[in-house]
Order: structure tokens, then sequence, then C-alpha cells
């Protein structure tokens, strides 16, 4: 490398070849860490394996055909849409409350803007162990604060029927620190002239908001939108920490599905794994589609 | 008390309002008024909400067992106790695994910046044939979700013999589409007549990018790094299955371990939360603006 500066000062031949050896770091480690993944992923679904997961005869497409008929996988899917949505919907529409609200003149207003980006410094692991602490059945805060109004206790992360919420509930709170603050770089943006010709035709409040701030919007919140989709799809420390796909399967998701077969208990089941694997690449795929999609159309929005 | 607090801090509002906001607050209406006390009210919940999280975690860190176990829960310690502290360190090797969590984010912070500084280079300052195809390769490795090409990538360290080491843990992550891109786009802004006074002077490229464009661009630099820095050290699944011993486990690891231990009380996890955050809240309160930054790159594409 040290020598590359010297050719390229001398031609063009040269400059083309110092492109290429800029290139090649980063070239290297996605062939070898994503390139070939993908390849070997599609792969191993195709075969079947030993015990130790090593791949021993082609199967074709029996893993997917597999996947389709067991109706686990059903619902692993079902689980898997819910937790989106249970995640997605109240991340963006409470920042988005956040954000408006923060737009009222009221003092303090960037100290309460940085103390709602603060959940923005929980890694999944921390945020999971504190709520792990809030949800404990016996010592936990949120029965204690339910006790208070004679409410009896609830089984947060040990009942089936409240697991995925309280992992969901988990989720969201970790995430509005990113929402908070994208939301507020998309404020920022709008042009301080459109806000102040509202203004001074007697715009305030919701009725600003409504017809001026959201519209304005539309491009970070549709960029939320399909980031935190792709967040939510692709979630895992959370899950494994609170409840570890249980109880009784209720908060089994396609990543963790992933996990528990390839990785859990020596499970090593890399070929279920890998078929799996395949299809939340596929829906992730299809959401940065949809994304470029729109944004094609409506690229001098954004 | 959120309620109190609202109304107390809307009366002030109210008493010295001419002050600092005279044109908004002059005339206004009783609606006006029950309007924005209404906006307080809600801003205190949401508060308190978002807030009392942290605010447990590290209150309760430095409580006494008895404490975090009562009924109903204290929320305010009484007594402040480093035992905590102390009972985490004993648990897990709790140095040993920050050590660990530092390393790898540093090496992959260092090594990302590096591969990205170059590889933008290539895009905004160099001839280059197949660029559109290139670059279509660096935008293409930011769909591909690490999740679906993990158990690949776990065989292949382990064929290495890099399971349960540093390279494991840092060597996938040594280069970025996202960071590439986002550099390329502050390259950009560069005007084009700098680089021909460089040439006129006699910098060849190699000069010209880390004496004036490097320096040039400290901002989007910044905020690459604290993004870098801010994923690797919050990292959970690949290191949780890439190291198999305490001593190799990253400090988000050991947060778990904590937790399932045979000793667990809420306290030491808590203890070893405010531990593990020191670094990123540092960074997310410091560093706000240049995140920001970082954050939105992706959506002005």
């Amino acid at each position: 490398m040290p020598t590359a500066p010297h050719t390229a000062r001398r031609s063009r031949w040269g400059e083309h070849g110092l492109a290429w050896a800029f290139l090649l770091p980063s070239l290297v480690v996605f062939a070898l860490f994503i390139g070939y993944p993908l390849g070997r992923t599609i792969y191993l679904s195709g075969h079947a394996n030993d015990l130790f997961g090593a791949p021993s005869r082609y199967v074709g497409a029996k893993h997917y055909t597999d996947l389709l008929s067991s109706a686990d996988f059903g619902r692993t899917l079902v689980t898997t849409g819910l937790f989106t949505l249970l995640t997605v919907v109240p991340g963006v529409l409470g920042a988005l409350v956040l954000v408006l609200l923060l737009e009222n003149r009221i003092r303090g207003v960037r100290l309460l803007r940085s103390a709602f980006a603060l959940p923005f410094a929980f890694s999944v692991a921390s945020a999971s162990v504190v709520f792990a602490v809030f949800f404990n059945p016996a010592s936990g805060v949120l029965n204690g604060l339910l006790s208070h109004v004679g409410l009896g206790p609830v089984g947060w992360l040990t009942d089936s029927r409240y697991a995925l919420v309280s992992v969901a509930l988990t989720t969201v709170w970790m995430n509005l620190g990113y929402n908070v603050l994208v939301l507020s770089a998309g404020i920022a943006s709008i042009p301080g002239e459109i806000v102040e010709a509202a203004r001074i035709d007697g715009a305030s409040g919701l009725r600003l908001s409504r017809s001026i701030t959201v519209p304005m919007l539309g491009p970070n919140l549709f960029f939320l939108t399909v980031v935190s989709t792709v967040h939510a799809l692709q979630s895992f420390g959370q899950i494994h920490i609170l409840t570890k796909g249980g109880p009784d399967g209720s908060t089994r998701t396609l990543v963790y599905s992933v996990y528990e077969k390839a990785f859990a208990y020596n499970s090593s089941d890399f070929g279920t794994a890998s078929a799996q694997a395949v299809v939340l690449l596929v829906v992730v795929l299809a959401c940065t589609a949809v994304q470029f999609g729109v944004l094609e159309r409506k690229v001098h929005y954004a | 008390m959120s309620t109190l607090a609202t109304e107390s801090e809307a009366e002030a509002q109210k008493a010295d309002a001419p002050r600092p906001r005279p044109r908004l607050l002059a005339g206004r209406s009783p609606r006006d008024l029950l309007g924005r006390a209404a906006v307080h009210l809600l801003l205190a919940v949401a508060l308190v909400t978002v807030a009392f999280p942290v605010y447990y975690a590290i209150a309760g860190a430095f409580m006494g067992p008895s404490e975090l176990s009562s009924y109903p829960p204290a929320l305010v310690p009484h007594s402040v106790t480093g035992r905590n502290f102390s009972g985490a360190v004993d648990t897990i090797p709790l140095f040993r695994q920050y050590a660990n969590s530092a390393i790898t984010a540093t090496a992959i912070t260092v090594a990302q910046l590096f591969t990205s500084i170059l590889a933008a280079y290539a895009f905004v300052f160099l001839p280059l044939k197949a660029r559109a195809v290139v670059f279509g390769v660096f935008l293409a490795t930011l769909m591909v979700p690490w999740e679906a090409i993990i158990i690949p990538n776990y065989l292949t360290l382990s064929d290495w013999g890099f399971g349960n080491t540093y390279f494991g843990l840092v060597l996938p992550f040594l280069a970025s589409g996202f960071g590439t891109f986002m550099l390329r786009q502050a390259f950009r802004q560069l005007p084009g007549e700098l680089r021909d006074a460089a040439r006129i002077d006699g910098a060849g490229h190699w000069r010209f990018l880390w004496r004036i464009v490097v320096p040039l661009n400290k901002p989007a630099l910044a905020a690459l790094s604290i993004y870098v820095f801010l994923s690797a050290w919050n990292q959970y699944f690949w290191p949780l299955i890439i190291t198999r011993t305490a001593d190799m486990q990253t400090l988000q690891i050991g947060l778990t371990s904590l937790r399932d231990s045979e000793m667990a009380d809420p306290g030491l996890i808590l203890a070893g939360v405010v531990l593990s955050l020191l670094p990123t809240l540092a960074l997310v309160v410091f560093g706000q603006r240049f995140i920001v930054r970082g954050l939105t790159a992706g959506a002005v594409r």
C-alpha cells in the first residue's frame, strides 16, 4: 500500500489500480462474511445434517416443505408478525406524540428532549435485565404498583397471555430514544418560514401539528417505520434474556427459532435453521424493497 | 404526584409568563391555558414513564437486598450501599469483560473507520470503470440481515479456530457498507477545486486523503465513530454464540449470566447495568448532535 500513491501520481492506469486497492479491504470482508455465508445458508437449507451439524445429504426443498406444513412454524410466523406490530406501531406513534409535544414552546425543552433520548444508551441486554427486575412476579415494581390499586399479581413473563406484550413493552421503551432522535432531526429540518407562516395565519397546537408538522414529517415517519419493522423482525436479545421463547412458545419469533434450532440445547440442526434464516432474509428484503420503491418515487421529498 | 408537579409548573409558567415569551402568551384565552396545562401534564407523564427505568436502575444499584424486595417496592435508597458493586465483581469477571467489550468495540471502530475512509475516497475521488456496480454491492450489504447469515459465519470462524477469541469477535465487522455510504455523502460535499489545488501542489492521493479530506470531515467521522462504537459495545447475538468462557465474554453477555447465576439478586444485576452504561451514557449525553447526524444519514439517500 505505501507505494500506491507514487504509482497513482504517474498515470490514469495507476489511479484505477489505487481505486481497487482502496476498495479491496471492504470487498474482502464483504465476500467472506456476507457473500459467502449467503450462499452457504442457502446450501445448508437444502441439506440434511448429522448430529454435529455437518451437512450429510442433499434433500432439496424438504426443509421448506416441512416448515410450510408445520403448525409450530406457522405459529412462529404469527408471533413474529404480532411482535412487529406491537413494537412498531406504539414505538413510532409514541415518539411522534412526544416530539409534537416538545414543539410547544415551553421551558426546559432541550433538557426534556435529552431525557427522552436516554434509552438510546441502553443495550438490548441492559434494557432487558432492568425490565426483568421490573417484571419479577414477587419483588418487581410493576406488581408492587398493581397491588397498590388492589390488583392481583400478573405473571408478566410467565403467563403466555402477557409474555409477548411484556417483551414488546421492553422493546418499545428501548427504541424510544432512537425514534425520538430521528423524528426530532426531521422536525428540525422543516423550513422555519413554513411554520412561521402558519403561525401568522393563526395556526397553533393541534392544528399546526395536523396541517403542517405531521405532513412535513411524512418521509421521516416512513423511514422510521421501515427501519423499526426491520429491527423488530431481527429482535433477539430481549427474547433470549426475558423469556427464552416461552412460556409455551408464546414468544418464539423467527430469529429466536433460528437460534433454537442452530445453537440452543446443543441442537445443531443447521438445515432447518438455515431454511428459517432464508425465510427471514426474504421477509427483510421485501421490507427494504418497499422502502426503496417508495423512496424512488418520492425522492424529491426526502 | 406527577399531576401536582405539572400544575405547579403550569402555575409558574402563568406567573412569569410575560417575561420569557411575551409575544406568545400575551392575550391568551382560558382555553389556550387549559391546552398548555394538558401539554405539561402529558409531558410529565411521558417523562416519568421514559426516565423511570433509568432512575430505578441507578437507585436500585445502591439499595440493599431488603429494600429491593420490600413490598411495596422502595423507590429511594434509604441507606446507600456499595455492596452490589463488589458483589457483581465477585460473581462475574467484570473487569475482564469490561476490557473485552472495550477492546472489541475499539478494534471494530478503528477498523471500520479505516476501511470506510478508503472505500469512500475511492468512490468520490478516483476513476472507477464499474463504479455503479461496485457501489451497488456496498449498498446490497446494508440489506442483508446479520441474523440470516449468522450460522455460516459461526461455522467459518469456528473452522478457522477463532471461536472464543478476540479475532472471532471482531473479524466479521471490519468493514461496513453503512460507514462507506455515510462518508461518501460527506466527502462529496468537498469542493472539487480542492483536489485540483492539491494536485498542482504536488500532493498525491494518499497525502490529499489524510492531510485534507480527513481533517475537513471531522464531524462526519466523529458521528460514524460514535455510531459504530455504540453498536459494537451493545452487540448481543454474535458474542453470545462465538464466546464460550466467562473470561472471553463481553460485558453484555456477562450481564445476562449475572441474571442467570445462582446468587442473582436485583441489586447485583442493576449494579452491573450501571457499570455497563457508563461509556454509552457518556456518548449519548455528550455526543448527541453527532449521533443525530449519523442516525439520519440513511434517511436522506
